[in-house]
């Protein structure tokens, strides 16, 4: 079926900005700005971005770790926190956090980790059967013989068996949804592929929906079926991986395409290197917010805000100069 | 947890005035639980000579070590079951302090926002009236009240439910940090409710903590009760070593030159309190959270190479 | 001072394009250990071991490999900046005509920041909270005895033109500066004495990839201007491949394999680094299946005998698990480590 397991309608997500206890926050550091996007299920959509673009502000409001200041985020067509509460959301969705080592509280042991989420939503009624959906987790996120694990703690763990440990833990309680927030990202190189390999290997066997939270725009090329761009809050433009990465739209994209490195000493390219940095949030340039450091940019774009134009049928980018 | 019990035994072994302090504070256990097998007398025996009279001032002699004091009862009889007291009135009052302390700085530190407020404010306003006045005053006037408790209850509850402040802020500034910690937003992220996550994820971690401010406290709360004890706020019939200051004094042993009466108590709450210190001076430098993940790492981390690489 | 080691020192190594070029800096047989701090127990872990690459002037030298590969103690060794704990135990440092390893520590800290320069991954960590950027700087110039007090404020305002930051925000402390410009800023300080050599440990790790792509293009900008040498570490194979001209690829605290970038990333021959460059994506061929490689890095505690790559490698041979290859010549200036290659074994 070709539902839609996530739809989020108009997300907003402000933080104030307090300049003393007593008066009112009169500024915000507007983190998402406006975010709408669907996921269908089975498919892995990644979110790209540099820092302070707003993509694990995202993450965190779709698990529920922080409150929408306005908007919708729809799971299986129930609103959270009106027709679904968080606990329920929580059931069918889980996140992977980005760093292995701060992940996993140091006094559990492997078993207790994985099996915290059985414990928590009240799932397996006795020990026995836990423990056989622990072991099963650890299992099939590649770490064979589960038993062996069980009683060992996160220290006693390599980088990529504790990201092994998140993602068990993630999925022993058979998810439809993960939110990974960077989960390769403070791993090393050679390892990377072997998580990124399993994540794609859960998702054939059982057809669960990604949302992928990177910087790492070569990650992305390799993964994502769909990729969505952010730039301080605001996606900027949006479709199917290779139709984004091979002709991209958005002069923001198409700079960050242009300086990604690559393993390749024979390449010559036209690097596009943006001048100054992303501006601070709280203060968000008028009209089109990349405008400042858009390299195309004209007039018009310092007075309107530009707004969504289909490409193509999958393909979507929010700049004033695309036909 | 063996194992990091163990890990624990073999860097406190290397740190001679952390094994110091505990032989002190162990040793004073000792005596006030093996009481009688270490006492010949009763602590209301008098001694008398061979006439029959009561041997007061008697100074230190092989029939007793610390000699006898005003009405002729064996001063290392009352210290050792002095110790009793003193100890039992130490411990009770500085395990209600971590208690108290320990449910006011996680429950700010875990809640935040106006909950957090609150119980600041009131811990402040203990801090800032003078200890030993306000003490005073409500065990005066709880004992006038005669309520039918021991006056050491009173002391005990009194001494308890003061001293908790500075636990708890030590406590809520550690939970406030564990809370921001990635593995605590997991939990939050799973489903867990606040009793879980408080209870698997939080208490774990300040536990160290909490063990060696205890000890800390312990020994405040062995000070205090000599003061109050030595003020003449104890109870005669159960004398603390404080009150046996206050008899010493009370009782001019000064004048008469019995130093064998007032030196002995004295010593032994110098005796406990700094074993007391020393030992949660070394307790809270090893389970400092800066410094917990060095203990538990194995030799990975052993070699010092700048962050940059490692991990 | 006459050259120690003249055949060396004239041989170019990682082939350049002018082989009558004299390296700058040459390091030969570097070996290092780590021995427990007092106190605690445990074995000393051998860190580096017979590491040895040359830097020509003008040129960059990648040294990558992943984390405890002994890349960043390569570089504390050649300035003499290990911890108390580390210690040199053979090798030379073959740097404008004399060993830095063998003239003592006075004599040493006059090359230190003169001559040799470092700016650290994480600037934040390295940039003093409390006082102001441009007095950092200065600090630096001034404690090398180089220029009086305005002539170190004139030069300050040099060096931060020269990296991009507007001369006004001098007065501005480490927290009024993005991560970029701050990263801007330890460079702007590693240059104040003009040295010959920059060490950059990690430099746009941590960075965005639009700040990595303009700290990159200002290391060229800076090169170019000033003929400056680059020893870059890093992990990044991307960043290797575009801003280096020779690559050391290191493993458990060996040089696994050494060439220029071409012979590194089209025809690399140790196992180890066909296996990195397998499992890098690229974002221009998507498609490509990504291959990890099965286990862990050694620890330096407890290294594996004889190739230290060898539990880890699917093309290992008896040999490999007895005694650890030598660097083989592959080519002019490309040379790998392991028994499946064939040439004559190399001489530094």
């Amino acid at each position: 079926m070709d539902t839609n397991i996530l739809d989020v309608r108009g997300l907003f997500k402000y933080f104030p900005v307090r300049q003393s206890i007593l008066r009112r926050a009169d500024n915000f550091v507007k983190a998402i700005d406006d975010v709408t996007f669907t996921l269908k299920r089975g498919e892995v959509l990644a979110v790209v971005g540099e820092s302070g673009c707003g993509k694990t502000t995202i993450a965190r409001t779709l698990i529920g770790l922080e409150e929408p200041t306005r908007g919708t985020i729809l799971f299986n067509d129930r609103a959270v926190g009106q027709g679904l509460s968080l606990k329920q959301l929580r059931r069918h969705a889980q996140m992977i956090f980005q760093d292995p080592y701060e992940s996993l509280d140091p006094r559990s042991s492997i078993y207790e980790i994985v099996e915290e989420p059985l414990v928590v939503h009240k799932i397996g009624r006795t020990p026995d059967e836990r423990r056989a959906m622990v072991e099963a987790a650890l299992e099939d996120a590649g770490l064979r013989p589960a038993e062996d694990y069980f009683k060992r703690y996160p220290h006693e763990l390599s980088g990529g068996q504790r990201q092994r440990v998140v993602i068990a833990s993630a999925m022993v309680l058979e998810p439809e949804l993960l939110i990974a927030d960077e989960p390769v990202s403070m791993l090393d190189v050679s390892i990377r592929a072997e998580i990124l390999n399993l994540l794609r290997e859960l998702r054939q066997k059982r057809g669960i929906s990604i949302v992928f939270i990177t910087h790492d725009l070569s990650t992305v090329a390799y993964f994502a079926d769909r990729i969505a761009v952010m730039y301080l809050g605001r996606i900027v433009e949006t479709g199917m991986t290779n139709e984004v990465l091979r002709s991209p739209r958005h002069p923001y994209t198409r700079a960050l395409l242009s300086v990604v490195p690559v393993p390749n000493p024979r390449l010559r390219r036209e690097r596009v290197i943006l001048q100054g940095e992303t501006p601070n949030a709280a203060d968000i340039p008028s009209g089109c917010r990349f405008h400042p450091r858009c390299p195309v940019a004209v007039s018009e774009c310092k007075l309107t805000d530009p707004p969504s134009v289909q490409v193509s049928e999958t393909h979507k980018a929010a700049c004033l100069l695309i036909k | 947890m063996r194992r990091s019990l163990l890990e624990f035994w073999r860097i406190f072994s290397c740190n001679k005035l952390g094994l110091l302090g505990g032989f002190l504070v162990l040793s004073a256990v000792a005596a006030a639980l093996f009481a009688p097998a270490l006492t010949p007398h009763h602590p209301v025996d008098v001694m008398r000579d061979a006439n029959g009279r009561g041997l007061t001032f008697a100074p230190p002699s092989v029939h007793g070590p610390l000699g006898t004091d005003d009405a002729g009862r064996d001063i290392w009889t009352e210290l050792i079951y002095g110790a009793r007291v003193s100890l039992t009135v130490g411990f009770m009052a500085g395990f209600i302090a971590m208690f108290v302390g320990s449910l006011f700085g996680i429950t700010a530190g875990y809640f935040g926002g106006w909950v957090d407020n609150l119980l600041m404010r009131v811990t402040d306003v203990l801090l800032v009236i003078p200890d030993l006045p306000l003490m005073l005053v409500l065990v005066a006037t709880l004992r006038q009240m005669d309520l039918h408790v021991s006056p050491l209850i009173i002391i005990i509850l009194v001494i308890g439910l003061l001293y908790w402040t500075s636990t708890a802020r030590l406590i809520r500034s550690q939970v406030l940090t564990i809370k921001e910690r990635q593995f605590v937003s997991r939990a939050r992220a799973i489903g867990a409710g606040h009793g879980h996550i408080v209870r698997k994820h939080i208490l774990p971690q300040i536990m160290p903590l909490i063990v060696a401010n205890t000890v800390l406290t312990i020994s405040t709360a062995i000070l205090v009760e000599s003061g109050l004890a030595f003020l003449g706020l104890g109870d005669p019939t159960k004398p603390s070593w404080g009150t046996m200051l206050n008899f010493a004094f009370d009782r001019n042993a000064v004048t008469n030159g019995a130093w064998w009466f007032y030196l002995p108590p004295g010593l032994a709450i110098v005796w406990v309190s700094l074993g007391c210190i020393l030992l949660g001076n070394v307790l809270e430098e090893m389970l400092n959270p800066r410094l917990t993940a060095h203990h538990l790492e194995d030799d990975e981390n052993m070699i010092a190479i700048p962050a940059s690489e490692g991990k | 001072m006459s050259e120690r080691h003249p055949a060396h020192a004239s041989a170019a190594l990682a082939g350049t394009a002018d082989p009558i070029k004299r390296p700058i800096l040459s390091v030969r047989h570097l070996t290092t250990e780590f021995i427990p701090p007092r106190g605690m127990q445990g074995k000393s872990a051998r860190a580096l071991e017979d590491v040895s690459f040359d830097v020509m002037p003008g040129q960059t030298v990648g040294l990558v490999g992943e984390s405890g590969c002994g890349k960043t103690t390569t570089l504390m060794s050649v300035m003499r900046l290990l911890p108390s704990t580390g210690r040199i135990i053979n090798g030379q440092v073959n740097f404008k005509g004399r060993d830095l390893l063998a003239i003592d520590e006075r004599q040493m800290r006059k090359v230190r920041w003169r001559e040799m320069a470092i700016v650290f991954q994480g600037a934040m960590n390295a940039l003093n909270p409390v006082m102001k950027i441009g007095d950092q700087i200065r600090e630096g110039i001034l404690l090398h005895d180089m220029l009086d007090r305005e002539a170190a404020e004139e030069r300050v305002g040099e060096l931060l033109e020269m990296v991009g930051i507007p001369r006004a925000r001098r007065d501005q402390y480490p927290h009024q500066y993005s991560g970029g410009m701050r990263q801007r800023a330890m460079i702007a300080m590693a240059l104040a004495c003009s040295p010959d050599v920059l060490f950059a440990d990690e430099p746009t790790t941590a960075l965005d990839v639009m700040i990595q792509a303009q700290v990159l293009e200002l290391l060229r900008d800076i090169q170019k201007a000033l003929g400056l040498a680059i020893v870059l570490v890093t992990h990044d194979l991307g960043v290797v491949a575009e801003v280096c001209d020779s690559v050391v690829v290191m493993y458990g605290g060996k040089v696994a394999e050494y060439g220029n970038a071409d012979q590194i990333y089209n025809h690399p021959q140790h196992p180890y680094t066909q296996r990195l460059l397998a499992s890098f994506p690229d974002v221009n061929t998507p498609t490509a299946q990504l291959t990890s490689i099965p286990g862990t890095p050694p620890r330096l505690t407890d290294l594996p005998a004889g190739c230290r790559f060898h539990p880890r490698c699917d093309a290992r041979v008896a040999k490999c698990s007895e005694v650890s290859p030598p660097l083989i010549t592959i080519s002019e200036g490309h040379f790998a480590a392991c028994y499946l290659c064939h040439g004559q074994e190399a001489h530094f």
